[in-house]
């Protein structure tokens, strides 16, 4: 099986060096990008259903084609890598960026180029410090060789590329927020429209992007869009970063087909669950998807499926539930992470958010009364998509509405014993 | 004052950017760098080199996660206190580092040798229950372990 964004990690997981990464093919779909017209090289990526890997799954070429183009339009536009990695539950861009740093360079300055951007930001998480010194150095290693600069590889096209290390803010991986962060702002979201695409960073055109996938862009025009699409076993193209974490036997990070089975995932690669341990549920995609459980488990991992079973694929990065952990503490765990990062702008979301996690902490303390399930229901009502400024609120809710129904008796257990069970 | 050596980094940073604001964050984590958090002096010293308001400028600092306006130990540990991590134990790994250092969570030691403070997911889910100390991390915590790696600390 082909695996072109992990293929060339070192087993002794130090960072791919540029020889190295120039030797196994890299930078072939620079050369050829720039051969090209930038409107083609979007077209190649449109063609390749390569979607956004950050969570919300948007079609990347799609995306691109939004950006003003041609000799009128008012310049700097910028390309933003968003690598600020922050979903509980997730480790895959840390692993692309650690391992194969030049891969995400190479990518970026493709999307670079296809919008015809003049400056690249690496927004990344500053917890990173592996990251930071492995990209800085990749990003100086690309200068050194003309992959960056005024004009590359003799292109006339050019490209500079910073590298910003976040102060940290879990709302910063929205797309708007991060651009106020950039620009040296607390990390509100904006109001859409305008876009990005049209009026981003400092009010020009801007791309923000995941790691992952950009760093799928200069392999769809190296081998093609058809070659992508062949990689997926369905619709949505490419390969996936899957990742399990929870008490399963080998918790681990592996590249698969896109459309890979749950189950495949979680017991051919995450070795099942630990002896004595049984199976509950997971969240397939980080802490803002609703939970799975075992009836989901032929789902195949790709953005329709995973929805039409009721959840989103988000980050692809898996958060499993054993009957020996309690649902109720494990949500609360989670609403307590979206309490504490709610960014504040908008009433329905740092307020309804802190209520939510009060009284899920009531529960585990033996406090929960008949009452909360009522108002906990509320809360999913009232942080549903429209009612809140961004999606944060709407994420943060999804685990704990699908816990209320798929763990009901849980909660009511908590309720009705005056303690959680599992203590 | 700022000594020459954060004035110079801080002035570096402003080739990257267009405008001295968006240069603020990576200023404050500067100061941080060198001094372990950013106290009032040194937040207006920010201020009259990149010439933002006072104002303007503490409300970013107050927002983000990794901007201390309070002083730390020399060394500071960040423990993950999110999904995977609280899975596979680490309540009972915090309260074990905390006992250990004889500091509350959020609290630094009498000798001013270490902070513990606690952290969002740092991508070690595969290797959870995970911690950060001064920009190292440590993965597949248990009580021996965190024993072992404070030796290295003293």
């Amino acid at each position: 099986m082909e695996k072109p964004l992990t293929g060339n990690f070192r087993p002794d997981k130090n960072a791919v060096s540029i020889s190295e990464y120039e030797r196994a093919g890299g930078y072939q779909g620079l050369r050829k990008a720039l051969a090209m017209e930038p409107a083609e090289v979007t077209e190649l990526v449109k063609r390749s259903n390569l979607r956004g890997r950050g969570g919300a799954g948007f079609p990347t070429g799609t995306k691109w084609s939004f950006v003003p183009m041609g000799k009128e339009v008012s310049h700097p536009k910028y390309l933003v890598a968003n690598a600020d990695e922050m979903e509980p539950g997730t480790f895959k861009d840390r692993a692309l960026m650690e391992r194969d740093p030049h891969q995400l360079i190479e990518g970026l300055i493709v999307a670079a180029y296809a919008i015809e951007a003049d400056i690249g930001y690496i927004f990344l998480r500053g917890e990173y410090k592996c990251s930071n010194d492995r990209l800085c150095r990749a990003i100086a290693e690309a200068k050194a060789n003309n992959y960056l600069g005024r004009n590359i590889l003799g292109s006339g096209y050019g490209l500079e590329i910073h590298l910003h290390a976040s102060a940290g803010r879990y709302i910063c991986g929205e797309e708007t927020a991060l651009l106020n962060a950039l620009e040296g702002k607390r990390a509100h979201p904006r109001a859409k429209p305008p876009f990005p695409q049209v009026c981003g960073l400092w009010g020009k055109p801007t791309i923000v992007q995941n790691v992952e996938t950009l760093c799928n862009v200069h392999h769809i025009v190296n081998k093609g869009p058809d070659w992508f699409r062949g990689l997926s076993l369905t619709d949505d193209g490419g390969t996936k970063l899957f990742g399990v974490s929870g008490k399963v036997r080998r918790p681990g990070l592996w590249e698969l087909p896109m459309g890979t089975p749950l189950r495949e995932i979680l017991e051919d690669h995450g070795g099942g669950m630990r002896d004595g341990l049984r199976f509950r549920g997971l969240l397939p995609g980080g802490a803002s998807t609703d939970f799975l459980v075992e009836e989901h488990l032929d789902t195949p991992m790709d953005y329709g499926n995973v929805q039409n079973a009721g959840s989103r694929l988000g980050t692809g990065t898996m958060v499993v539930l054993d009957d020996q952990t309690c649902p109720v503490g494990m949500v609360w765990n989670l609403e307590h992470f979206f309490a504490r990062e709610s960014c504040g702008w908008c009433t329905p979301c740092w307020s309804g958010l802190a209520w939510t996690e009060k009284i899920l902490l009531g529960m585990e303390q033996g406090r929960g009364s008949a009452r909360d399930l009522d108002t906990l229901m509320f809360q999913t009502r009232f942080l549903a998509p429209g009612n809140t400024f961004c999606a944060f609120a709407p994420g943060a809710i999804e685990p704990l509405q699908s816990a209320l129904k798929y763990f009901a008796g849980d909660f009511r257990r908590h309720i009705d014993e005056h303690r959680c069970p599992w203590r | 004052m700022l000594t020459v050596e954060e004035r110079e980094e801080i002035e570096a940073k402003l080739a990257d950017y267009p405008n001295t604001q968006a240069v603020c964050i990576e200023a404050m984590l500067i100061i941080q760098r060198h001094q372990g958090w950013v106290s009032d002096e040194k937040l207006r010293d920010i201020s009259e080199l990149l010439r933002l308001s006072l104002a303007d400028l503490d409300g970013v600092a107050t927002f983000y996660n990794l901007i201390r306006r309070r002083p730390v130990g020399r060394h500071v540990a960040l423990v993950c206190d999110s999904v995977s991590c609280w899975i596979m134990g680490s309540d009972r790994m915090r309260d074990h580092l905390c006992s250990k250092l004889g500091t509350p969570l959020g609290g630094t030691t009498s000798n001013g040798h270490f902070t513990v403070l606690p952290i969002v997911c740092l991508g070690a889910c595969d290797h959870a229950p995970a911690m950060m100390i001064d920009g190292t991390l440590h993965e597949d915590l248990d009580e021996p372990k965190i024993e072992e790696i404070l030796t290295h600390y003293t």
